[in-house]
């Protein structure tokens, strides 16, 4: 274990934070002292300022220069829709765009169904709190954890001999073959997109879970006593009462399968058709030099994501206003 | 509300003596199913991150071999795999990059929110002209995924910003260092940032500003002595959010560190050993539980605030 050099890698984070505290700290002790003529500005600048200032370096102005991008070759050279045409017609890009569908479309409502089935089973149970911890742990790791604990999930051992991945032996245990499962398209789109849905299900019920308790009691008692058996409850009481919630979480968990990058890297590195677009922006930008097809890649992303936001944007209001 | 339930149910009357005894059987079998669907998931989802656990304690040849399933009728243990991930020869070791995801997080996460609190409480409380386009403007951000950053962002600590010949940026020379990891992240965890803090820090009480006013405080102090403390509840949930996200994060790490011992956190580094040493498994298994204690550990202990945070509306990415 080398101390040598943690020590000074630790002690300059420390000093970062300690100038950074000492920084605010006095600037906002200096501010009410301001001169009188301005003070309100000098006091706008001091609070707003470093945000702004931040958020217009480091996000807005490269994502400007990242459209700009998009038109442009390896070279740095106009190349007009070259980059959107290589995006809509090569296969390469077409395999990506066929699975970042494919995730679209399964993950939300299989990650959203999972979590609702969990969260109205569980809701009153003795065991709720440590089950619904159970569920939502996975939230907590990180994508590449998850990643790396489902890759030796899906581990093939060849020749015959004993399995170490627990689906392989399922697999033998019903008297199939084993195989490499994650070489194996488009079958390994479909396994990487488990993990998020493992992921995201946890998501899902904490969220599902939260409506479900604020369901009027009055309404579920009514139904009770009417002697509503309870699968016309769910569908004619709970469903229709938490359909705003479901509606944020399907739209939610659709964003961030959109962005996914991380699972798809560690796991398959987007190798064997199993790219998506997120990994294959950093895939082509980084790995390949092309900056014009890694920024087409961020504005299809971007393009994809707009409405989603739009629409939650517009949910998010409508809850306030009936607040 | 469990109780009512249950009490009206014991006292309806038994009129008809069939019809509750049908509906009591098909209540327990109701809850039985129920019972039976909820522990299968619960098994479902607890499995795979348990036989990685277990494997993890599992000596490296046994793990190459056998199931970890074997380990109940076989049992052999031993830390030697930990041994080596935490304290190995450089190679093989992963001390170095927990301590740079430490250095990457923790001070990420707090100037994200300082910056942060400081731009809500100026778009709640500072009068100024345009404060909502400031306000809207910030809040659409959110909009942007991170990826439409990245690139420009690399070449701005790379080769710094120029209009022709005339340099606006220099070159600082900051390719590779915690700095460059650090703006980042602040960056990209503003907006959202931004936006929940402020949902917060506008609904404190007016008059309690206004009587600060007139006492005579600027709004220096007004931040520092009254909105801080009130603030504490939501700065957690939104601190823990930030932390376990940079903590987490590989995107944003890849870009900018370059993946070497200097600087990448241990997602990079756990990311690069599933892909070149895929089947040294006795690294990976012990070497994904070092990653994952920490953020375990601020889930467990702080689970209720990160709930909060969710519902509050953060899922970033």
């Amino acid at each position: 274990m080398d101390f040598v050099d943690w020590g000074p890698k630790l002690f300059n984070a420390l000093l970062a934070v300690a100038v950074f505290g000492a920084v605010v700290g006095l600037l906002l002790l200096v501010v009410d002292r301001a001169p009188k003529r301005g003070h309100d500005r000098y006091q706008l600048a001091v609070f707003l300022l470093p945000a702004v200032v931040l958020l217009a370096v480091g996000l807005l102005i490269p994502a400007i220069r990242t459209t700009i991008l998009s038109f442009t070759n390896a070279a740095g050279d106009f190349v007009g829709l070259d980059n959107y045409k290589w995006l809509f017609t090569e296969d390469e890009a077409l395999i990506t765009i066929r699975n970042t569908i494919i995730w679209t479309v399964l993950t939300p409502i299989l990650a959203t169904g999972i979590g609702l089935i969990y969260a109205i089973v569980i809701d009153k149970a003795r065991t709720e709190a440590i089950s619904k911890t159970l569920v939502f742990m996975p939230m907590a790791i990180s994508f590449v954890g998850a990643g790396i604990i489902w890759k030796f999930m899906y581990a093939y051992r060849g020749g015959g001999n004993e399995q170490i991945g627990l689906i392989n032996q399922f697999i033998v245990w019903f008297g199939g073959e084993p195989k490499q499962l994650l070489l194996d398209p488009p079958l390994n789109t479909f396994l990487l997109l488990i993990v998020m849905v493992w992921i995201q299900a946890g998501f899902a019920m904490v969220v599902l879970s939260a409506a479900i308790k604020g369901i009027p009691a009055d309404i579920v008692e009514a139904a009770r006593i009417d002697g509503v058996n309870p699968w016309s409850m769910f569908w004619q009481v709970t469903l229709p009462s938490i359909r705003g919630a479901v509606i944020v979480v399907l739209s939610t968990i659709t964003i961030a399968v959109l962005k996914v990058f991380d699972i798809v890297r560690t796991m398959t590195g987007g190798n064997f058709d199993t790219s998506v677009i997120a990994n294959e922006m950093y895939t082509q930008a980084f790995r390949f030099r092309e900056p014009g097809r890694g920024a087409a890649l961020a504005l299809l992303l971007f393009v994809l994501v707009i409405p989603l936001v739009l629409y939650q944007i517009r949910v998010l209001r409508q809850r306030e206003e009936t607040r | 509300m469990s109780s009512t339930v249950a009490a009206t149910a014991t006292q309806t009357p038994p009129v008809a003596v069939t019809e509750p005894m049908a509906n009591r059987v098909k209540k327990r079998l109701t809850s039985r199913t129920a019972s039976i669907i909820s522990l299968l998931i619960a098994v479902i989802w607890t499995i795979p991150t348990f036989g990685l656990l277990l494997s993890s304690f599992r000596p490296e040849r046994e793990i190459k071999t056998t199931g970890w399933w074997t380990a109940f009728t076989n049992p052999s243990f031993t830390l030697e795999n930990y041994e080596t991930v935490l304290f190995g020869t450089s190679s093989t070791q992963l001390a170095s990059y927990f301590i740079n995801s430490i250095v990457i997080a923790v001070p990420a996460t707090i100037f994200t929110l300082t910056l942060a609190a400081m731009a809500a409480y100026a778009l709640a409380w500072i009068d100024f002209k345009g404060r909502s386009w400031v306000f809207i403007g910030i809040f659409a951000l959110q909009i942007v995924p991170l990826q439409m950053a990245l690139i420009p962002l690399l070449q701005l600590f790379s080769n710094g910003a120029h209009i022709g010949s005339i340099t606006i940026v220099p070159d600082f020379n900051l390719t590779g260092t915690f700095v460059t990891v650090w703006i980042a992240h602040a960056a990209f965890g503003l907006p959202l940032g931004t936006f929940l803090l402020h949902n917060f820090i506008s609904e404190i009480p007016r008059e309690m500003v206004e009587a600060a006013r007139v006492d005579g405080a600027g709004h220096g102090a007004i931040f520092r002595k009254l909105m801080l403390p009130l603030i504490t509840p939501a700065l957690a949930s939104f601190g823990i959010f930030e932390f376990l996200w940079v903590w987490n994060d590989l995107l944003v790490a890849l870009t900018f560190t370059g993946g070497t011992k200097d600087v990448a956190p241990l997602t990079v580094r756990l990311a690069e050993m599933a892909g070149s040493r895929g089947d040294r498994w006795e690294r990976l298994t012990a070497g994904a539980f070092v990653s994952l204690i920490v953020p375990l550990i601020v889930f467990l202990s702080l689970q209720k605030y990160f709930v909060r945070g969710l519902l509050a509306g953060g899922l970033k990415g």
